[in-house]
């Protein structure tokens, strides 16, 4: 590709712990997004995804091997500026969605605007913008606890796309959905990537990893395969 | 085969033409089970001599309009109304290939590897033509049913890749 990935993990390596206990969640990883690019991270359980999701955002660090978002590599930030950097380009959905049970869906789509110094006038309508977008409309002012599952993973959703984030992180956002509601999840990531978003998708299901542009098969934390690469004959 | 049945269905919503029948019979089913005129013919006279068709007069280009019968009004309904029974399936070259590679004592990873990278690419070419035939949800339900069914393989691939690990056969050949 001829311009910058959003997000370029080189020759990453995590080690969780040290001495006996040490696990290595991802072993000399590299994965380029682009902009107008889905790429879906599929593997069993523990074979590193959400690591390489955490790293691919900024929210851990590498043990070795470098992470570039948007052009600048993280190991050199302070903490104060890489918090920023994300804020700025990241949206996370995270495999338990992590919503604020105290605030409204259209509170807790707000508030990464409001942590921007964003008015919260000015937030609120950025908020109802995306929770439209999402098909929540209706459901703004409820907390998360009176809304359905699908729900909560759509306000989940809609806190990640809030503001003009490029690169979007989705830790199975499909979590326990039935399939057409599913579908509709991957319809709205795949509308942002077609306006220039990168997203990156862990997920267990195939028929969600199909709407990718590129699957890419951890296994031990190493990548196993990849739908980029041309297909080796079988032995 | 239900290409009989499938007919009928089409002849329900009002009488037609051969070739129409032809045409809307692939455009319901996503052009995955392309139909033949001769074949269209054939199962229409084998329906008229069932008296479920009733053909009209030629026109003058020679062509014959179909209309359904009150008998094969009642035939569609009943196959609606019955389920299909899990049939004799054709045998699966796949399922085939990986009992005798493990039978042979050959690696079987790199066969499962390489079909389910093949599989997820099939995948995606059936999820760009959902999203391409959006709007027609008979078309839609088809390519749901090959999404589902390559959804399957996929997940019995990782079964049989958790498996296999888990064998003793397979840590004596990786030792
Ligand atoms: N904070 C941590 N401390 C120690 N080990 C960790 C930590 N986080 C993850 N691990 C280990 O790293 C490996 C990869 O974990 P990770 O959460 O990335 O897997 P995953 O592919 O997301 O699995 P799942 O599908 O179950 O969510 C696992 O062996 C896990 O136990
Ligand atoms: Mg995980």
């Amino acid at each position: 590709m001829s311009f910058d990935p959003v997000v370029r993990l080189a020759d990453v390596t995590r080690v969780h712990g040290d001495g006996p206990q040490a696990v290595s969640a991802l072993r000399g990883v590299s994965l380029d997004v682009a902009a107008g690019e889905l790429v879906a991270v599929m593997g069993p359980s523990g074979s590193g995804k959400s690591t390489l999701l955490n790293l691919a955002g900024g929210l851990d660090l590498p043990t070795s091997g470098s992470v570039v978002i948007e052009g600048t590599p993280l190991v050199s930030l302070k903490a104060a500026d890489l918090a920023g950097l994300r804020r700025r380009h990241v949206g996370y959905v995270f495999q338990d969605l992590n919503l604020i049970p105290s605030l409204t869906a259209a509170e807790n789509v707000m508030l990464p605007r409001e942590l921007d110094g964003i008015r919260a006038k000015q937030a609120r309508r950025d908020a109802l913008e995306v929770l439209t977008e999402v098909g929540l409309a209706e459901v703004a002012d409820r907390f998360p606890d009176e809304i359905s599952g699908g729900q909560r993973q759509r306000v989940a959703i809609a806190r990640a796309l809030v503001g003009e984030r490029r690169l979007l992180l989705a830790d199975e956002p499909t979590g326990a959905l039935d399939t057409p509601t599913g579908d509709d999840i991957l319809q709205l990531l795949r509308a942002r990537c077609d306006v220039g978003a990168a997203v990156l998708l862990v997920t267990h299901e195939p028929r969600y990893a199909a709407w990718a542009d590129r699957v890419v098969f951890l296994r031990d934390g190493e990548i196993a395969d990849s739908t980029a690469v041309p297909l080796k004959s079988a032995r | 085969m239900a290409i009989r049945q499938g007919l009928l269905a089409l002849l329900s919503q009002g009488p037609r033409y051969g070739y129409q029948l032809r045409a809307e019979f692939e455009t319901s089913t996503g052009a995955t089970w392309p139909l033949n005129i001769g074949q269209v013919y054939t199962t229409l006279s084998r329906l008229e001599r069932d008296d479920l068709v009733s053909p009209g007069e030629q026109d003058e280009q020679g062509r014959v309009v179909y209309t359904i019968t009150e008998a094969g009004r009642a035939e569609m309904e009943r196959w609606f109304s019955t389920p299909v029974a899990q049939a004799d399936r054709p045998r699966d070259e796949l399922v085939i290939k990986l009992a005798m590679a493990v039978t042979a004592r050959a690696d079987v990873r790199p066969v499962i590897q390489a079909q389910r990278t093949a599989t997820m690419r099939t995948l995606q070419e059936l999820t760009r033509a959902k999203r391409a035939n959006a709007g027609e949800p008979a078309q839609r339900l088809v390519l749901d049913s090959m999404i589902f069914q390559a959804e399957a393989e996929q997940r019995w691939l990782d079964h049989c890749e958790a498996v296999m690990a888990a064998s003793p056969q397979t840590q004596e050949t990786q030792r």
